[in-house]
């Protein structure tokens, strides 16, 4: 436990000279069995009714691994002063953890997430004012869905370093994010996961499974599939629609800057004419007036809403295929066992 | 109370684990509180949270400052849960345990006791629960005497599926385990049910050859489970698995479409 705790305070001043690099510097994510049953455990009991649940991940860094070996959660946004009694609630709370010699360090943020819709603004904020300030960090989202259609789905996600930088400079626009060339696959990474167990937890579990009685329930050998598959079909429809929108919204900017290019065109050539006419005239060529007074070019809209539906998209059509590639095994093991009657 | 149920009995288990995991230098215990629900009967413990405390031979200390404070912290989180015991690790009950319960009843009506025992002193990890009585001569020499009570394990849903995670881990080698995904995930599935079948069978055998008598409840189960596998005449079982695979199919191939079309708005917008 002594070594436990030097580790953390030189991954501490460790953390805190790298933070200028933007390499990727974690490879892989090991997650204590305590974390997984805190976070199922928490969405159990607040998120029945409201989206999201949330909460913060505490560990240390080794070598190229992100250990998290606990968490706690938040409370809801239910009262006025949600702001204040966050920041005060993160900062007792990890006081308190210290007491105990639990790992008090702030590795990253977990979220439940709906059949899979969690690529939103908020959530890129959070993990970019995250990521800025501790260079390792990573969301973890949890599916309680998919979980309690047979295993668990928790994945962990970081932002690319492309994506870090756009963020930075809050260049939005069309143009730069050309210049960077995202699209978006490239905006956030998996790392993989792995979980991990101490001696003494194992034989807890012994301990477990001699009292516990066998799981009854094979969700996952579950046939009925359209109410799943329904859902998602929504959310992706919904999506859709608002890309659609989006792309319009894109046209039409595209369409007036054509416009006024041409506008622009026609009136310095209308403009030269003059001049020459003027010259064979004798008389004083008209002043160049500025033009790009006159015509001031449209405002570009910001591409980053984009991006982030066409992520969000791409993620309902990955887990969509994942689930159907799944049933398509279920209904032909079906079958294989009807063919014996 | 005349029973307890340990809920969530997976999160705190390994929770107090990891505490003992990371005691201080010198102490042999842990001790923390235990939060949960009281129902008429039966008591539900689904949290719980160490508590920094130092013991010595005479005197025990328990920083009672910090156990209110994780209280209210915690409250934020679930407000239904209340402060319905303690725990702490160990084979035996000591007499600063009788300290400490005194203290935990002035936080919550009759509380428990929960041992656990991290060192492994009977060879096994045991978990047992007690609550306090009164004994002994009333006006003269009165004591506390802590009585068991029985423990059950419930879990929910997706905690199994968890806690199942975790049993997987713990046959694996070096301790780890990656989260499968996809078809791997119902071939493993499948595998299980295999698994339980073969035993199933090993027992039909060993009753047909006259090794094992046959129990007449084993025999109703097994007629169930043969009964549920529903008749259906072939062609109806083949338009509903056609049209299911055409369904899956369907959204297999949209997704994909979806997905092409993202990806070239993004090449084009590229440009």
């Amino acid at each position: 436990m002594a070594s436990r705790k030097e580790t953390g305070s030189s991954s501490n001043t460790g953390m805190s000279s790298t933070s200028g690099t933007l390499d990727s510097p974690v490879k892989q994510i090991q997650i204590e069995g305590l974390v997984v049953l805190k976070i199922i455990k928490h969405y159990q009991e607040e998120g029945q009714g409201s989206e999201v649940v949330q909460g913060v991940l505490l560990g240390l860094v080794v070598d190229d691994r992100l250990e998290i070996t606990n968490c706690f959660p938040f409370p809801q946004h239910t009262e006025d002063d949600a702001d204040f009694d966050e920041v005060q609630y993160q900062m007792e709370m990890m006081r308190s953890l210290r007491h105990v010699n639990i790992d008090h360090l702030h590795v990253g943020w977990y979220q439940s997430t709906l059949y899979g819709s969690f690529v939103s603004r908020a959530l890129l904020d959070s993990q970019f004012s995250y990521q800025h300030a501790i260079e390792e960090s990573v969301v973890l989202i949890y599916d309680p869905i998919k979980t309690s259609q047979g295993s668990l789905s928790l994945k962990a996600y970081r932002l690319t370093p492309k994506l870090m930088e756009i963020c930075k400079e809050k260049d939005f626009t069309p143009e730069g994010l050309k210049k960077a060339n995202i699209g978006f696959e490239h905006m956030f990474e998996e790392v993989p996961i792995v979980i991990k167990n101490s001696h003494l937890i194992n034989v807890l579990m012994w301990e477990l499974e001699d009292k516990s009685t066998v799981s009854d329930k094979h969700e996952l050998l579950n046939l009925s599939s359209s109410n799943h598959l329904e859902k998602s079909l929504q959310l992706l429809m919904d999506r859709v629609d608002d890309m659609s929108q989006e792309i319009v919204k894109y046209n039409t900017y595209s369409r007036n800057l054509s416009k006024q290019q041409q506008q622009k065109h026609q009136y310095l050539q209308r403009r030269q004419q003059e001049n020459a006419q003027r010259q064979t005239r004798g008389e004083a060529s008209l002043p160049e007036e500025d033009i790009t007074k006159m015509f001031k070019p449209p405002q570009p809209p910001p591409r980053m809403d984009t991006l982030l539906i066409a992520g969000q998209i791409n993620n309902y059509c990955q887990n969509v295929k994942e689930f159907t590639s799944q049933n398509l095994g279920k209904l032909f093991m079906a079958e294989a066992l009807q063919g014996h009657n | 109370f005349s029973s307890l149920f340990h809920h969530c009995l997976s999160l705190y288990h390994p929770s107090i684990s990891d505490s003992y995991e990371r005691r201080n230098e010198g102490a042999s215990r842990v001790i923390g509180t235990i939060l949960g629900t009281i129902d008429k009967h039966s008591i539900e413990v689904t949290n719980c949270f160490s508590v920094p405390h130092n013991e010595s031979e005479d005197e025990v200390a328990v920083d009672m400052e910090f156990a209110k404070n994780m209280y209210e912290l915690h409250k934020r989180v679930s407000p239904t849960e209340v402060i319905v015991g303690w725990y702490a690790t160990g084979f035996d009950i000591t007499e600063h345990s009788v300290l400490i319960h005194e203290y935990y009843s002035r936080e919550a009506t009759n509380p428990i006791h929960l041992t656990v025992d991290t060192a492994l002193q009977s060879g096994k990890m045991n978990i047992r629960a007690y609550v306090s009585a009164q004994m002994g001569v009333p006006g003269k020499t009165v004591g506390v005497m802590f009585t068991p009570l029985s423990v059950k394990y419930v879990y929910y849903d997706t905690e199994r599926i968890g806690v199942d995670l975790l049993q997987r881990i713990r046959l694996a080698t070096n301790r780890t385990k990656g989260l499968t995904s996809d078809l791997s995930q119902v071939g493993g599935a499948a595998a299980r049910v295999q698994d339980m079948l073969a035993t199933v069978l090993a027992y039909i055998e060993d009753v047909l050859s006259g090794k094992v008598t046959a129990d007449n409840s084993v025999g109703r189960f097994l007629m169930d489970l043969v009964n549920k596998v529903p008749t259906i005449s072939a062609e109806d079982f083949e338009n509903m698995l056609n049209s299911n695979i055409n369904d899956l199919l369907m959204v297999t191939y949209l997704s994909n479409l979806t997905q092409a079309q993202i990806a070239l708005n993004e090449k084009l917008l590229l440009l």
